[in-house]
């Protein structure tokens, strides 16, 4: 593009973009940095000048029952939550990917639209019919709802891969005699690796953050989203920021971790 | 012998095409729609002496569409949400419009990558945060006494529930709306520039035109999630008025009315589908120039 050597009136736009830009970013952004700064706060209540570094909150954090075994219980959730979700989400990649079939469009809006139901919906559906089949208040009532809506990123995730799979490679292991079952498990899974292990990583961090299905169908078996629920209704508690950056924390280590392989395996077919 | 062997590898291929079909096809059936159809069958069911009952009644509906809390919440639901959605897209227009066409391609990649940070980051805590800065002793009023200004009262009240919408939905605006930009035809806003088109003028009325489908597509994002937001107009808005999301909750939670939350429910998702198809409308509707 020709850049037209510095009109004023351009450098001024720009500069209030930029200003805009600024503005906006820092609302979207304030409350993660206070988060995280306020969780090393000495002092109670959150307010400046900062009353210098403690890990009193941290320490509070993790000697409290209740928020443990909430820690546990989504780390149960999401360790099994991963593995269910990535393994569904490919095969209904798969499925779009290799076969056509009346109704397929049906079949692919039921594998890719759960996360476009408001989750408080989605929450009391889920509470009514799972209380009624008895599995309301269970660890896999929680993982069956979180498999629900982790499904379709895996699926969209390993869908993208899938699309750089020429269509002559799977044709060709056929040719040479290998069957459907020894050609995915020869030929498509190792190609779509990087993007199983990515969606592992991210459909976890989502499990590990969900907390408006989790609160109404946990029960007794609360998870650490749905502790920080609760905790948020009573009074100010600078353990919520300790928790907050914990998960924080926990979630972006998963995503870069994706992005990594995900990055990988884009320079690896260079 | 060849026949009945191709029949046999025709069979092993369809036995293949149904075991590699069926996990997603049950877990969604299960999981996802039966729950849902279960929550329409729902709305007809009754409660007799706090104990749910199979019955077929029309009582739930016309309570609840006749309930003045019902309505005055819906009528708040509704415009807040399209509140939301129009400031959201206003306020993140300049933004991706910045970041699509005056920016370095890295600067882009670290910007897009950054704003995929939030969806990540608990909202409940972010909305904690909120509170904090707008508490009445918070930094908001210390910085506007500070400067000689009267506080200001936020929280719980309908401007706190919008604070919170615009922390939930502003990353996701922006980012859909650098997408439809970068979408533009580069040469579409190159040759308006040649024949002498200012850069206001290309922006309205090159720029918005051609993504006009991704930036409607950003509004009616913004909107749903917004309507279905809970945790805005709970703990910002101070849950004062309720909106849809909160009345849904309470009836669940204490008042442990399934039924009447199921067509507070059906009320929303119809409401949903309404605005999605009609914006969907909008934005495909009058391409055809």
């Amino acid at each position: 593009m020709t850049k037209r050597t510095g009109s004023i009136g351009d450098t001024l736009t720009l500069l209030s973009l930029r200003g805009w830009a600024f503005i906006v970013f820092a609302f979207i952004f304030a409350p993660i940095v206070s988060m995280a700064a306020f969780s090393f706060n000495a002092d109670r209540f959150p307010s400046l000048p900062w009353a210098g570094f403690s890990l009193t909150w941290y320490e509070q954090v993790f000697a409290d029952p209740m928020i443990r075994r909430g820690l546990v219980n989504s780390l149960l959730v999401a360790l099994a939550v991963a593995p269910l979700s990535t393994a569904i989400g490919f095969l209904a990649a798969y499925v779009d990917h290799r076969f056509q079939f009346v109704g397929k469009r049906l079949y692919m809006a039921l594998a890719s639209l759960p996360p476009t139901v408001p989750v408080v919906i989605m929450g009391v559906a889920m509470l009514t019919f799972q209380g009624r089949i008895g599995l309301s208040g269970t660890l896999f009532g929680i993982i069956a709802a979180h498999v629900v809506i982790s499904a379709p990123f895996a699926m969209v995730l390993i869908r993208m891969r899938l699309a750089e799979l020429g269509p002559d490679i799977e044709a060709a292991a056929w040719n040479l005699g290998a069957g459907p079952w020894a050609t995915l498990r020869e030929v498509v899974i190792p190609f779509c690796a990087p993007a199983i292990l990515a969606s592992i990583f991210i459909t976890a961090a989502v499990s590990f953050d969900e907390f408006m299905i989790a609160w109404f169908i946990s029960g007794q078996n609360e998870t650490l989203p749905v502790r920080v629920l609760a905790l948020l209704q009573g009074q100010v508690s600078p353990r919520i920021n300790a928790i907050g950056t914990l998960v924080f924390t926990t979630s972006m280590l998963l995503v870069i971790l994706a992005q990594a392989l995900a990055f990988r395996s884009k320079a690896g077919r260079r | 012998m060849m026949s009945q062997k191709h029949a046999s590898y025709r069979a092993d291929k369809r036995r293949f095409a149904v075991l590699i079909g069926a996990p997603s096809l049950i877990w969604q059936l299960v999981f996802f729609l039966l729950p849902l159809l279960f929550l329409v069958m729902m709305t007809f069911w009754s409660v007799r002496n706090f104990r749910l009952q199979p019955d077929f009644t029309l009582a739930n509906w016309t309570m609840i569409l006749n309930a003045g809390f019902f309505r005055s919440a819906y009528l708040y639901t509704f415009s807040i949400s399209m509140i939301t959605a129009a400031i959201a897209a206003v306020a993140a227009f300049p933004v991706a419009y910045l970041i699509s066409f005056r920016l370095s391609p890295a600067a882009q990649r670290m910007l897009m990558g950054l704003l995929v940070i939030p969806f990540f980051t608990s909202l409940p805590v972010r909305i904690y945060s909120m509170q904090i800065f707008f508490s009445p002793s918070g930094l908001i009023n210390s910085a506007l006494i500070g400067v000689g200004l009267s506080p200001i009262t936020v929280l719980n009240t309908p401007v706190g529930a919008l604070v919170g919408y615009l922390t939930l939905t502003m990353p996701l605006v922006i980012l859909l709306q650098i997408f439809a930009l970068n979408g533009v035809d580069r040469q579409l806003v190159e040759a308006a520039h040649n024949l002498r088109c200012g850069k206001f003028r290309t922006v309205i009325s090159i720029i918005i035109p051609s993504a006009r489908v991704g930036l409607v597509i950003s509004f009616a994002m913004a909107f749903v999630f917004a309507f279905g937001d809970y945790i805005s107009p709970q703990f910002l808005g101070g849950s004062n008025p309720p909106t849809l999301s909160i009345l849904m909750a309470d009836q669940v939670k204490s008042g442990n009315h399934w039924p009447r939350a199921s067509v507070v429910a059906m009320t929303m998702i119809f409401t949903l589908m309404a605005m999605m198809g009609l914006l969907l409308k909008f934005a495909y509707g009058r391409s055809g120039r």
